[in-house]
């Protein structure tokens, strides 16, 4: 077993018009940029993307935004330093946005790659995100039911990874990609190294392989923060 | 004080009094966040953020950042000793799941009968919510920093919300510029107030009526 690829361009070559995708990371941290960015040079357009925020600067998301391959974000906050690309559309009415609460967000997640059409949570009962969703009482507290949500793609960025696909993450920028990993039909990650099996302890092993279809090695992975403080902007190819 | 008032600084302050030894704590982004200034000498809180860090520390030196070591506001973090990380779905599991002792949250409005609004004034714009409504379910005390008044002089603790809903029934403490004000039974209960304010005085900037049960403390904070 290799789960490898050459290169990021095969790795996205798969993902074509009217995909759902998700893509892992939280503000700046964990986002698998190259990942991302390959995807952009691809182009496939009228993309579902499920992610914590809506792009931030002229890079990943917000990239993917500007360049008019985003119908729809999943997201719990689509605000952040410069969310110019989503703002101006979302305004224009020529994106749509479906706000999840974060944790409803994680926990859709994990349920689809857990096998669990639907739970209950007491998160945004009451409120305006609720709004039509079924209601029930347990122990006298009201929850409101949730749905699993799926993709069929996610791109993941990992630490480390081996050729089955066990991975771990580099500190908070873990956040939604072992949730992602399970979730999607086909997990793509980009693995700062990639090491032969047994490389990675399994007492230290975040996401087993069974999670994971590709791995890619990108040694030296950008950051998104990084970029974004240094005014990055990435256009296609 | 050139005003009648607690600074956000002395209302955090007085928060972090009641934050024990050893308790789970979650600062919301932006005010809150400055409890763990204050944290009393002697006492270890731990410090859980929404991104998956449980016992992180202040913001490393300029320079020193690590962008895959950030909190929920997305600023720069260190860890102390003791930290772990985890995923999104554990982490809202230790919110929601009960395991936090205090979540500090900013706030719009409160209601008389603990309803939070915080995450949004209308329905314009870009809607955002993060975690915002997670967070208000689960710790087991959820308590609230705001001005009493708001800028427009507006009163933020009332009857009922008129901005949307963050949570419902949540809160069950606020801390104010003007008052320590408990929730409990649908109404607010006045625990401390400013001693140079005089009842009537606090009752006229607040929308819903304040009950006192048994001594009402004399809000004290030092100069910070």
């Amino acid at each position: 077993m290799d789960k490898r690829l050459p290169g990021l361009a095969e790795a996205v070559s798969g993902i074509k018009d009217g995909a759902t995708v998700m893509i892992g990371g939280f503000g700046g941290s964990g986002n698998p940029i190259e990942l991302v960015h390959a995807l952009i040079d691809a182009g496939p357009k009228d993309l579902t993307v499920i992610n914590n925020n809506a792009g931030n600067g002229k890079i990943g998301i917000a990239a993917m935004i500007e360049a008019g391959m985003v119908r729809k974000m999943v997201c719990s906050f689509p605000k952040s330093s410069d969310a110019q690309a989503f703002n101006t559309r979302y305004l224009a009415g020529e994106i749509e946005l479906e706000l999840v609460p974060q944790g409803t967000l994680a926990e859709r997640i994990r349920a689809a790659g857990a096998g669990i059409p639907a739970f209950y949570t007491p998160a945004g009962y009451g409120t305006e995100l609720a709004a039509g969703k079924p209601v029930a009482e347990f122990e006298g507290k009201h929850y409101v039911q949730e749905r699993w949500l799926k993709a069929d793609f996610a791109l993941v960025k990992a630490e480390l990874a081996d050729t089955h696909g066990n991975l771990t993450y580099r500190m908070a920028g873990r956040n939604f990609s072992p949730l992602m990993a399970m979730a999607a039909t086909t997990t793509i990650v980009q693995a700062t190294r990639v090491l032969e099996p047994g490389g990675i302890d399994p007492e230290q092993v975040h996401t087993p392989g069974i999670f994971v279809n590709h791995v890619i090695e990108v040694t030296d992975p950008q950051q998104e923060e990084a970029l974004i403080r240094a005014g990055a902007h990435y256009e296609r190819a | 004080m050139s005003e009648l008032k607690l600074t956000n600084a002395q209302i955090a302050w007085r928060a972090a009094q009641d934050i024990e030894d050893g308790a789970y704590v979650n600062l919301g982004i932006g005010f809150p966040e400055m409890v763990a200034q204050y944290t009393v000498e002697g006492r270890t809180p731990v410090f859980h953020t929404e991104n998956g860090i449980l016992n992180f520390g202040p913001a490393p030196a300029p320079g020193e950042e690590d962008w895959d070591l950030i909190n929920a506001g997305k600023k720069a973090v260190t860890l102390k000793p003791g930290a772990s990380f985890f995923h999104q779905a554990d982490s809202f599991g230790i919110v929601r799941g009960g395991h936090l002792d205090v979540a500090i949250l900013g706030a719009l409005q409160v209601a008389q009968n603990g309803d939070l609004a915080n995450w949004r004034v209308g329905n314009k714009g870009v809607p955002a919510v993060g975690g915002a409504m997670d967070l208000v379910h689960g710790a087991k005390r959820v308590a609230v920093l705001t001005d009493h008044v708001a800028k427009n002089g507006a009163p933020k603790l009332v009857e009922e919300c008129s901005f949307p809903l963050t949570g419902v029934a949540c809160v069950t403490r606020v801390y104010t510029s003007l008052a320590v004000i408990d929730i409990e039974g649908g109404k607010f209960v006045l625990r401390e107030k400013l001693a140079e304010m005089s009842m009537d005085e606090l009752q006229s900037l607040t929308g819903a009526p304040l009950h006192v049960e048994g001594d009402v403390g004399e809000l004290s904070v030092p100069e910070l």
